[in-house]
């Protein structure tokens, strides 16, 4: 299992070196959908569900459609930069030198002293039983109830970005020469 | 045996799934990308599923159903703005 998640992550590291030297965006695109596909398969192995069902659905499917139609209203190449990388490759290596000194502090992976399974107190769970209203699980009477005004919230700032997305894809209708034939 | 026999294939689905990560990378024409992709995604499904029995667990099957039909809008996708640079008279929503 451990040799299977360290095969996806290599692969995850050769799909985002690749994303990142490409010139074709059309390739490119591609390749960001492969790199979903595995991260999702990654936060499967390590028993997430649900993150990874998302993953899926957002990133392999919708964030490609999106993208090849933000590139159907712009350019197919990436202009060559000419500026030097030498900047930029040591803001991303010191950034992820100190992400990587974070996790240092973080518990051992399924560790049952873990803070998160302490805090909040195992009451949590048995008191969600009686609150939950007939609901079918935990998780579902979190997001609903407990967080509803938390998952509205969340519901509309996804519904305003969807229509802002739209807004900016619609094709003019006023202006016929912007319509490419099929 | 059956252990043996699933770390077996998804060694042989990782090493599929390299080459055609590799084919898409070098891929000279659109259509060996197309295909390498095609490819790599029917590969993870497969590798879900090999995992799925590799712990004994039944509820991730549901996700390589996911996967594959992730995998065909995607290829859809790609496929049609290959063909007209752009996704014809329909909005897309």
């Amino acid at each position: 299992m451990n040799l299977i998640a360290f095969a996806i992550l290599a692969l995850l590291a050769a799909t985002a070196v690749t994303v990142a030297r490409m010139r074709d965006l059309w390739a490119a695109i591609m390749f960001t959908g492969i790199y979903s596909f595995l991260s999702a398969s990654w936060m499967l192995i390590l028993d997430a569900p649900d993150v990874a069902f998302t993953e899926a659905a957002v990133g392999a499917g919708i964030a490609t459609v999106l993208m090849l139609s933000t590139l159907a209203l712009t350019g197919k190449e990436e202009r060559a930069t000419t500026r030097s990388p030498l900047i930029p490759l040591l803001v991303v290596t010191v950034t992820g030198g100190a992400l990587i000194y974070g996790t240092l502090d973080m518990p051992h992976f399924g560790d049952p002293s873990d803070p998160i399974h302490l805090y909040p107190n195992p009451s949590f769970v048995e008191k969600s039983q009686e609150d939950m209203h007939g609901l079918p699980n935990v998780v579902t009477a979190i997001l609903a109830s407990y967080r509803g005004y938390d998952t509205l919230g969340e519901t509309t700032v996804v519904l305003t970005a969807g229509i802002a997305v739209i807004l900016i894809l619609r094709r003019d209708e006023s202006h016929p020469e912007q319509q490419e034939s099929p | 045996m059956i252990t043996t026999m699933l770390t077996a294939t998804s060694i042989a689905i990782l090493t599929t799934m390299t080459l055609a990560l590799i084919r898409a990378m070098l891929g000279p024409t659109v259509f060996d990308r197309v295909l390498a992709l095609n490819m790599f995604g029917t590969k993870t499904v497969l590798l879900i599923c090999v995992v799925d029995f590799m712990s004994g667990r039944d509820d991730f099957l549901d996700l390589a159903l996911l996967y594959s039909l992730m995998n065909f809008i995607g290829m859809v996708a790609l496929l049609r703005f290959t063909e007209h640079g752009s996704f014809g008279e329909e909005t897309v929503t």
